[in-house]
């Protein structure tokens, strides 16, 4: 109970900071990598809670993680094609609907 | 200082294990490599090490300080952060594994509180030792990368995708031994290898009830010696493919980080090995009376090598051998003099003998395979890794797991 | 008690100072280092909440795997440094305070979700209990997650392949 708030309160700042990042950043894969920050910061409310609640919040964790695996290999997997095809990795340059 | 150790007794009881810990593993890594240099030349029909010091036991001295005084010249695009993390990473991590292995079964006293022989006793420890050999591959991908030169990255990926395609090989042939054990701690691990076969054999792992882990033990040992780097596995830095992989831009002191990164790691998982499949500190003979006279053989070997020592030394070559190799001899006599005459003494020093002696064995065969065998091309060696040690080790989960359920119904 | 608030407060300041350089770094790989930063100390949390399998899969699957992915990625791309970008100064201005205000939304939310409660007592078996739960109550979304892995690898293999 008294690490739980503080950990909550972590896991909202982390959560932000990836909203900013995601926002401001301009290279794909850093992008990309405030969402996995995105993830981490839920996890944490997820294990958070669990101490509270019960197990289940760890279970939880344990299916965002793969979910996040499968995401991150096929995210890149896109992320090669579009530098493939753009020859650049900036945002501002993958913006055309037409190739 | 008395105060500090009133006040957190844990803390200063964990610092000194950590510093004597920390002592006897590096100067254990320096003395494998004169081990590995020894060893593989006298397969080799010649004799290695043999001017510096007497038989070559100053040579790890003298590499020490000649990587402590060379040059240290840095690539010139090289991306400077990354470029000095990544040997730092790579020793730190391979250090750090050793946090976790028990090195003995009965307790110490430091500072009047009684704490196990090894340094701390996780709930987890098997995952996490996983864990932090998973993160070393990042020495290995950022070297390669951050060195701006083809070779060394070519070599890093390589060596880093060798790296984790072997771990999920390493890590599942562990699998059948946790099922057996029923846990992840490292101390239960061995004590569910506790008593004996038939009344004579130990119940080691590696022949124990449900399902004898050999395939389980040669899975892990060949998934380990590629996770290591090392040969026959180590086409990514071997000097005639890709000048020296992944260190190649690297000198003096970061390169000694790799190598003793490389032999800590080779350490780590030769103590593993004895733990989980040969039964850690467990004596291969019956704790009966009848064999009581073993409590002698730690005694009995240390005053063989020293009466070895002391003959060999009389009638060396220099001066320097003649003094020292006997003066060596009857220090190393002494001891076993004492262990035989001091019971209490001598019951402590069995467990971590015979973990020790195993370990050395295990060390033996990495070196032995070094020197005898052919290195792997990249891509059989990646085929060995996915195709044939993955099935192997699911299959030995599965069966395993199957027999364990079917003894247990 | 004093032990454990040191380690949080150590592990909180890693995670925000990892995500803060995540934001402020301009090349790929710093940011992916300051990543795998968060993802460490995060597991430091983890274990000190207790949830001790869960620290371990985080650095053994997340640090260790998925994050080798993303750096191998970013030295098979050649990525370099970000540009500068032409952003807009009233996106900005206007960015930053929002991004602040979510973060104190979302704070407040959930720290008034905690109901007042003792903590469950640190069971010394969690594994065995996590185990029970993930395949037992939870075996058809375990089951869906194998399949989903599958289907994400045949995705990134056909995705990556090189043109013909």
């Amino acid at each position: 109970m008294p690490l739980t708030s503080e950990c909550l309160i972590l896991s909202a700042l982390l959560f932000g900071l990836g909203v900013a990042g995601f926002i401001f950043k301009r290279n794909l894969i850093t992008i990309f990598m405030a969402v996995e920050l995105m993830l981490n910061a839920v996890n944490l409310a997820f294990v958070a809670f669990s101490r509270v609640w019960g197990m289940d919040g760890q279970v939880f964790v344990f299916f965002v993680i793969v979910v996040a695996a499968a995401e991150a290999a096929v995210g890149l997997a896109i992320i090669i094609l579009i530098a493939r095809n753009r020859q650049s990795l900036n945002v501002e340059r993958v913006d055309f609907l037409k190739l | 200082m008395n105060t500090l150790v009133a006040g957190f007794p844990l803390l200063a009881v964990t610092v000194v294990k950590v510093v004597v810990l920390l002592f006897v593993v590096l100067t254990a890594l320096a003395y494998l490599t004169w081990f590995e240099r020894k060893v593989v030349a006298h397969i080799q029909t010649r004799w290695g090490p043999y001017r510096v010091g007497p038989h070559g036991l100053l040579q790890p001295l003298a590499d020490g300080l000649k990587f402590l005084f060379k040059e240290d010249p840095a690539p010139a695009g090289a991306e400077r952060f990354v470029y000095y993390l990544a040997p730092f990473l790579a020793m730190t991590l391979a250090l750090t594994t050793f946090a976790v292995i028990p090195f003995g079964p009965q307790d110490m006293r430091i500072f009047g509180q009684r704490t196990p022989l090894g340094i701390t006793d996780l709930n987890i420890g098997l995952l996490i030792l996983f864990a932090i050999t998973s993160l070393g591959v990042y020495g290995v991908a950022l070297a390669g990368w951050s060195s701006n030169s083809k070779y060394p990255l070519l070599g890093g990926l390589r060596s880093s995708a060798q790296m984790f395609s072997y771990e999920l090989a390493l890590t599942l042939s562990v699998v059948g031994v946790l099922l057996m054990a029923g846990s992840f701690r490292l101390r239960e691990i061995i004590e569910a290898q506790q008593g004996r076969l038939w009344g004579v054999l130990p119940r080691w792992n590696i022949i124990a009830s449900p399902f004898p882990q050999v395939l389980g033990f040669l899975c892990y040992f060949v998934a380990a010696v590629a996770e290591t780097n090392r040969a026959p596995f180590d086409l990514p830095e071997a000097e005639s493919e890709l000048v020296a992989g992944f260190h190649t831009e690297y000198a003096s002191f970061k390169f000694a980080m790799f190598f003793m990164g490389e032999y800590a790691n080779m350490i780590t998982v030769s103590c593993l090995a004895a733990i989980m499949f040969f039964g850690g500190w467990i004596s291969p003979f019956p704790p009966t009376q009848a064999w009581a006279w073993t409590a002698f053989l730690p005694a009995a070997l240390l005053a063989a090598l020293g009466l070895y020592l002391f003959f060999d030394g009389l009638r060396y070559e220099t001066l320097l051998g003649r003094t020292v190799l006997p003066l060596l001899g009857a220090a190393l006599g002494a001891l076993a003099a004492f262990l035989a005459l001091h019971p209490g003494a001598n019951a402590f020093i069995q467990g971590p003998f015979w973990f020790l002696l195993k370990v050395l064995l295990f060390l033996f065969f990495y070196v032995w395979a070094r020197g005898t065998l052919p290195r792997l091309r990249y891509d059989q060696l990646m085929a060995i890794g996915w195709k044939l040690l993955l099935p192997l080790s699911l299959a030995n989960v599965l069966l395993t797991s199957l027999l364990l359920a079917w003894k247990q119904k | 008690m004093i032990i454990q608030t040191i380690l949080f407060l150590v592990f909180a300041g890693l995670a925000v100072a990892g995500a803060v350089s995540l934001i402020l770094q301009r090349h790929p790989i710093h940011c992916a280092l300051s990543l795998i930063v968060v993802m460490v100390s995060l597991a430091g949390l983890y274990l000190l909440l207790g949830a001790e399998f869960v620290a371990a899969v985080q650095i053994i699957v997340y640090a260790g795997a998925i994050m080798v992915l993303f750096v191998f990625v970013i030295m098979l791309l050649n990525a370099g440094e970000e540009e500068r970008t032409n952003l807009s100064r009233l996106a900005r201005a206007a960015g930053v305070p929002l991004a602040l205000a979510l973060t104190a939304v979302l704070g407040v939310i959930i720290t008034k979700a905690v109901r007042v409660g003792a903590a469950k007592p640190l069971l010394p078996t969690a594994t065995r209990n996590l185990a029970l739960l993930l395949f037992k109550d939870y075996v058809f979304p375990f089951e869906l997650t194998s399949f989903l892995i599958l289907v994400a690898i045949l995705g990134a293999v056909v995705l990556a392949q090189r043109e013909r």
